[in-house]
């Protein structure tokens, strides 16, 4: 075959053409625009609109925060120093960042208290946002509201102590007493947990020295991005477990649990959150016995739990709603009682489809807490619109101020739903 | 619907706080510390500064009461009222007094069962238009277009303002303050309406303020006083006295550079003895020491250097005095005699 191939062809090439690059416009950054950017004339026209929409944005905002100027003490300092060009006065941010994030009566020689106990926020979460991480981490976070309430607020360190002693104690209670009947093993525990509070209060009162190690901050001074915090934190941590029991005794079959639960979570859901912390806020005063200053942080923790725990109650209230009936069949022909299939079988499926839900509420939540500066408590918009746009050097300055604001609650919310995200791709809550 | 229940609840708490405050001034002084209702904010008035110290107007009648009371100006919780929640927080007893640029009105004095007690600062509705217009004055605002917040009493005066005087305008609503002067600054209208202490302080937020006046003439009535509970006439008194302290000062020429001289030994003014308790009883009379109105213009200064200091010409604010002038200045301030 090749001798034929030999005398007739004067050519015959040995090795393989070397490979020519593909056409310009199959290839690398103009193909994957053509693709995506130009693929119709349609998309064509609407890329050179958005290019032209972003242009307009980068104009307007860019001279803005280059030509911003960090370092003068006033609005009109800041004016002068810009003489007429257009640029952000960020020095407000440089000079009030302390009262944006703490509030204007923190101590300010004590600002790495709070800056500590956020740190160890992330230790005390990461435990339950990671399962694949030790099991044994979670003593970190059942250890850490007690921390951070030293670290914050200070005071005597007995007041925390006693305060975790009790809920120890009522465990040991609980565990002893579970076995024999769970209704006991739960009173017992209340009443072990409220004796040791009882005695440890007094015992506070009378060893408490007067000048304590951590200098006491008391929580009228709480304020800014980390009152926020707190109230998001807290009330979130306090409303999932309540949600998760209001939910379950929707679906109760003992009528006065289920009446009185459906009465609390159709009410709360009626009323506004605003209407809610006017009640604690003002209301409240009217009930108490005058003199009776029954701290307004806690009063507002209350009602904003309150408020998320309705709404996280009727999020898991679906995710029970969707399980089918063999699963609670299942539970009650393995012989388990019902808080043992509720824990073991049911709510772990109930809780991972409600996961979207919950971040949902979640992230209102976190939001809605600025919702406090309307009765008059400094949060980091509260701050805004009193102590700082009413200062003799800063009035005037909104954009740089509200633009932080929103920057700061923008990452934690972000964070918290790219974390759900993952979460949910973890459990790959899809496959239904 | 909304209205008359906020109506009962304050009545009711209106009766109750009857009841239970019944000696503020006792109370005051077992606490150690006046618990005085302040704005959250508003320049001039009453913020906390950069260190955290309140600053302002209203916030030194309070230094002056705690002064007055406990001999000590710094003896005070402060405590932040919003315009929702000023009436409630006094009439549940949570502050003493509420010294919060609030106006006096019949229904504030008579429904909500306050007692006003003397008006610390003559507020009323004005404009304030560019320069450059060449206005001079308010009937010369035929055809304007008017920045005016909507839902609020200026909006009110206005109207009735322009068809007294016979003349047209066009309003331009706006919802907040903040977008007041942003609309007037990108120049949406020609002139801007509200109480003259706010277009003062907003126009000394500008870029250059000297390009827009404010006219001289003044639309509404708005007499901003502190107030107390209702049914508590010791404590009234005391505070009644205190703010007229201060005034009664400025015209006798009581300053905090002289009240040390002056006060060391009864001189020959005989009014200026008796404030000062050099001479006669008028502390004891009030239930409190005889040097009480000695501390307390020694807080801040008599009411002249208050008010020069916070929102005077000399300050960013840059008020004149106009009506919150000494009568015998020719504004409307004028003390009842110390006798």
């Amino acid at each position: 075959m090749s001798d034929t191939h030999a005398q007739s062809v004067a050519f015959v090439r040995d090795t393989e053409i070397p490979a020519s690059p593909p056409p310009v416009a199959q290839t690398g950054a103009v193909r994957w625009m053509r693709e995506n950017l130009f693929s119709t004339w349609v998309n064509a026209l609407l890329t050179v609109a958005a290019l032209y929409a972003i242009y307009l944005i980068g104009v307007a905002i860019l001279p803005w925060l280059i030509n911003g100027v960090w370092t003068t003490p006033s609005l009109t300092a800041c004016r002068e120093v810009l003489q007429g060009k257009v640029g952000g006065c960020f020095s407000v941010l440089t000079e009030r960042w302390n009262q944006l994030l703490f509030g204007f009566t923190y101590p300010s020689d004590q600002y790495w208290r709070p800056g500590i106990a956020f740190l160890l926020l992330f230790a005390a979460a990461a435990p339950v946002m990671f399962f694949k991480l030790p099991r044994k981490l979670l003593i970190i976070t059942a250890l850490y509201p007690f921390v951070a309430y030293y670290l914050i607020w200070g005071g005597t360190i007995l007041t925390p102590v006693f305060a975790l002693l009790g809920f120890v104690a009522g465990y040991a209670a609980y565990a002893r007493l579970v076995k024999g009947s769970f209704a006991l093993g739960i009173f017992a525990a209340v009443a072990v947990a409220a004796l040791t509070w009882w005695i440890g209060g007094m015992i506070t009162d009378a060893v408490a020295p007067a000048q304590p190690w951590l200098e006491e901050v008391p929580s009228r001074d709480m304020g800014g991005f980390m009152l926020n915090m707190i109230l998001g934190v807290t009330c979130l941590s306090l409303s999932i477990p309540l949600g998760i029991l209001l939910a379950l005794g929707r679906q109760s079959n003992l009528p006065l649990i289920k009446a009185v639960c459906v009465v609390f979570i159709e009410f709360i859901r009626g009323v506004p959150l605003i209407t809610l912390l006017f009640v604690a806020n003002v209301v409240l005063a009217y009930f108490l016995p005058p003199g009776t200053s029954f701290d307004l942080i806690l009063r507002v923790i209350i009602m904003i739990t309150l408020f998320a725990s309705a709404y996280i109650a009727e999020v898991i209230r679906g995710g029970l709603a969707a399980l089918p009936k063999g699963q609670y069949e299942a539970g009650d022909s393995l012989g388990l009682d019902y808080p043992q299939a509720m824990r073991l079988i049911i709510l772990p499926q109930a809780l991972k489809i409600s996961i979207p839900g919950i971040v949902n509420i979640a992230v209102g939540l976190f939001k809605d807490t600025t919702l406090v500066s309307v009765i008059s408590m400094f949060d980091l918009v509260g701050m805004i619109r009193g102590p700082i746009l009413a200062s003799a050097e800063w009035n005037g300055v909104y954009w740089e101020l509200f633009g932080f604001a929103a920057l700061l609650f923008f990452v934690v919310c972000y964070g918290i739903s790219k974390y759900s995200q993952w979460l949910e791709r973890q459990l790959s809550t899809g496959h239904r | 619907m909304k209205k008359s229940v906020f109506v009962g609840v304050l009545a009711l708490a209106g009766a109750s706080a009857g009841v239970a405050a019944a000696g503020t001034l006792d109370d005051v002084k077992a606490r150690g510390t006046l618990n005085c209702g302040v704005v959250t904010g508003l320049v001039g008035f009453g913020a906390p500064d950069a260190n955290g110290e309140w600053q302002g107007f209203d916030v030194a009648m309070c230094r002056a009461l705690a002064a007055a009371v406990l001999g000590d100006p710094t003896a005070i919780q402060f405590v932040p009222t919003t315009g929702k929640t000023r009436f409630t927080a006094l009439s549940s007893g949570e502050i003493d007094v509420l010294a919060r640029n609030t106006t006096w009105t019949f229904s504030r004095d008579v429904d909500l069962k306050f007692d006003f007690i003397g008006v610390n600062y003559y507020d009323g509705q004005g404009f304030m238009v560019p320069k450059e217009l060449g206005v001079t004055s308010a009937k010369d605002l035929n055809g304007a277009t008017i920045c005016v917040q909507t839902g609020t009493t200026t909006e009110l005066n206005l109207a009735d303002y322009f068809r007294k005087n016979n003349i047209s305008y066009d309003p331009v609503p706006i919802e907040t303050n903040a977008e007041g002067q942003q609309q007037y600054l990108a120049g949406a209208c020609d002139a801007y309406t509200t109480d003259m202490s706010g277009l003062a302080s907003n126009r000394a937020t500008f870029e250059s303020p000297g390009d827009h006046v404010l006219l001289p003439e003044i639309i509404s009535k708005e007499p901003l006083s502190p107030l107390v509970r209702h049914g508590d006439n010791e404590w009234a008194d005391v505070v009644r006295w205190t703010l007229n302290a201060l005034i009664a000062a400025e015209e006798a020429g009581i300053t905090s550079a002289n009240i040390g001289e002056l006060s060391a030994q009864a001189g020959d003014a005989p009014e200026i003895n008796r404030i000062l308790g050099t001479e006669g009883n008028l502390g004891e009379q009030l239930g409190l020491s005889a040097d009480w109105a000695k501390n307390a213009i020694m807080a801040g200064g008599n009411y002249g250097e208050i008010f020069e200091k916070n929102i005077g010409e000399a300050s960013p604010i840059g008020l004149a005095r106009g009506l919150n002038a000494q009568w015998t200045d020719g504004g409307l301030l004028y003390a009842p005699p110390f006798r």
